[in-house]
């Protein structure tokens, strides 16, 4: 009994790791142009199919398969500063309202781009962490489980130590303070926000790989339900936090693998949705966010 | 004024009355087949979707992604009605569209209470959870036939039911643009506008928006409740997110705060589809590419507030007289 709690626990926290480094990315872009990046959810399933597309070529060249992480990143990250080129930047002094059409919009686009040229079926993820499980204190704990965990961990610190010490990071902070002061200081807040969305997609690449290795599947519709879920961890967490993003991520993993576990699997996403409505309206900014009140 | 209301009335009526026959006449004749007729219900039943959901975002100026979710309340309850009551075929279905509006107005004050505390992306992405939860429930519950669907709603022959669904799609129109150009619609646009300004003009917000999204939520059920009878099997997964966005893409297309682009983007998007079927598999994508240019260049969409007036039309052929003063002593 206790075993299977822990067992649960621990499968929570490994999903939790993925929504974390997921929220991330929209924690990030919200933070710095107060902007829901709805498509944030489908850069990782453009990331799942740029690694199916690669790994033939890898496993024919004898290399390791998660080599196809360092092909994904990049061009995810490509990908983030396109989108925010082509669709976002052209609408920065528009109403939010069309920004948020306009996100709506590219993450139906992505999605219908993957299914266009993929296929809509699910396409099988080959197992490309090729580990041996740990034992912690009795537990099995899969690869993909420890290595997921720790790899989201470090790079949610290394993402902190980058937005505290950097100068891109130092950037970042005072365009999302605020966006004018920060111009007249002579910063580029165009190549900041750039900057912003590379590295989210980055992260969402990091993401899907992790993703698709503990369900072994990529489909066109797989970064929907993901991003939202991710973006719910962001707004559990409050958002424009990376620590409230991670703490958000690993707690909507929890919840949900419990749920999973000890109600029912199918109504695991309803009870995701009654977190978001509950933090929405007992404490819209979140676990770690400040309350901002509107002027006129 | 009441007199030329009259007129007017007589005049838009009497153009309805002669595109509902000819759509009517060919179909009893034989000349529509019933996958023509079945089109022009899907046509309704989208026009009333887009136009309640425009009373939303484009009047109140509040993007909803859960529409799908009034629109499933509408159909399930619609067809479970229509199960139990043993009632001659047109007085079923139009009260069972009635009921089937009803209780997905019921539904959209429960959400618009927690809702009207929020708005933009955060409305967003609660309404889009609140459809989904509408869903995933009505999936996992018995009575609603879970994850199957809800089978053997008794249907009614296709020239009634397209009579049925046309002239619900001119009465919900008619009443919408009468709601938005009332007080109360200038009060909801007044919010559009400026929220905090209007609360400081005396309006009140909280009870203005809740009833938008009771009237939003009793249109979808409308158009919900036709889509079940009309069909006999309905299933919860066709209520997802996607059906929002679809619908969502009529209104924004059409143009935010004009009902006669909402008629006239959900007609076009309709048929378009079936007249091109290549176009089918390009859809999608070419739906969010044109959002995304409309975005850029005219975020108002195509029509903007540009309302269709068939008697202003007839006016500027002239072939009937201006009155004079028609705004005076309003």
């Amino acid at each position: 009994m206790m075993s299977q709690f822990f067992h649960h626990l621990i499968l929570g926290i490994q999903s939790g790791g993925i929504y974390a480094l997921v929220a991330l990315g929209y924690t990030m872009v919200y933070g710095i142009i107060r902007l829901i990046n709805f498509a944030h959810g489908d850069f990782v399933m453009i990331g799942a199919y740029i690694s199916i597309a690669v790994i033939p070529f890898l496993s024919a060249t004898g290399v390791p398969l998660w080599f196809c992480l360092l092909i994904s990143l990049p061009l995810c990250a490509f990908l983030g500063a396109v989108v925010e080129r082509l669709a976002y930047k052209p609408l920065r002094r528009s109403p939010k309202l069309s920004a948020l059409i306009t996100a709506i919009a590219v993450s139906i686009l992505l999605k219908n781009l993957a299914a266009l040229f993929f296929g809509s079926a699910p396409l099988p993820f080959p197992n490309t962490l090729d580990l041996p499980p740990i034992n912690l204190a009795g537990i099995s704990v899969s690869a993909v489980t420890w290595v997921t965990v720790t790899v989201s961990v470090a790079v949610m610190a290394a993402l902190e130590i980058f937005i505290r010490k950097s100068r891109t990071g130092l950037a970042m902070r005072a365009v999302s303070e605020n966006p004018d002061a920060a111009v007249l200081m002579g910063i580029n807040s165009d190549r900041t926000i750039r900057s912003t969305f590379v590295i989210g997609a980055a992260l969402a690449s990091i993401a899907s790989f992790f993703y698709c290795s503990s369900y072994a599947l990529a489909e066109p519709y797989m970064g929907t339900m993901l991003g939202l879920k991710a973006f719910i961890a962001a707004v559990l967490g409050g958002t424009g936090s990376i620590t409230g993003a991670m703490l958000g991520g690993i707690l909507i993993g929890i919840v949900e693998s419990f749920t999973k576990a000890y109600i029912s699997s199918q109504l695991s996403d309803a009870v995701v949705f009654v977190i978001l409505i509950l933090v929405l309206l007992i404490k819209p900014s979140g676990i770690m966010g400040k309350m901002q009140r509107e002027k006129v | 004024m009441y007199r030329h209301d009259f007129k007017k009335g007589i005049i838009n009526f009497s153009a309805l009355s002669v595109l509902f026959l000819a759509l009517l006449i060919p179909s009893l004749a034989g000349g529509f087949s019933r996958y023509i007729q079945g089109l022009i219900i899907s046509v309704c039943i989208n026009i009333i979707l887009a136009a309640s959901l425009n009373l939303t975002t484009g009047f109140l100026g509040q993007i909803t992604l859960g529409h799908a979710g009034f629109m499933s309340v509408g159909a399930y309850s619609a067809g479970l009605v229509a199960k139990a009551l043993p009632l001659p075929d047109g007085i079923r279905f139009l009260l069972c569209i009635i009921i089937g509006g009803i209780t997905a107005a019921v539904f959209g004050v429960i959400i618009g209470i927690p809702a009207f505390r929020l708005k933009g992306d955060y409305l967003a992405i609660l309404t889009l959870g609140f459809g989904e939860i509408i869903r995933t429930v009505i999936e996992n519950l018995k009575f609603t036939g879970g994850a199957q669907g809800l089978r053997g709603i008794p249907r009614v022959a296709t020239p009634l039911c397209l009579t049925i669904a046309f002239w619900s799609a001119v009465f919900c129109i008619g009443i919408m643009f009468c709601f938005v150009r009332s007080r109360h619609g200038l009060e909801i646009s007044a919010i559009r506008d400026d929220d905090i300004a209007s609360e400081a003009c005396g309006i009140d917000n909280a009870k203005s928006k809740i009833t938008v999204f009771a009237a939003s939520a009793f249109f979808a059920g409308v158009a919900g409740g036709i889509y079940a009878q009309y069909l006999g099997i309905i299933s919860a997964s066709a209520f997802n997110y996607l059906k929002s966005i679809d619908i969502m893409a009529f209104v924004i297309l059409g143009g935010m705060g004009s009902l006669t682009g909402s008629a006239v983007a959900a007609a076009v998007l309709t048929i378009l589809p079936e007249v091109l079927r290549g176009f089918s598999e390009y859809r999608m994508i070419i739906y969010s590419v044109s959002l995304i240019v409309l975005m850029i260049f005219k975020p108002s969409g195509l029509f903007g507030r540009y309302e269709f007036s068939f008697v202003r039309l007839l006016e500027k052929l002239g072939l009937t007289r201006r009155r004079k003063n028609e705004y005076s002593g309003a």
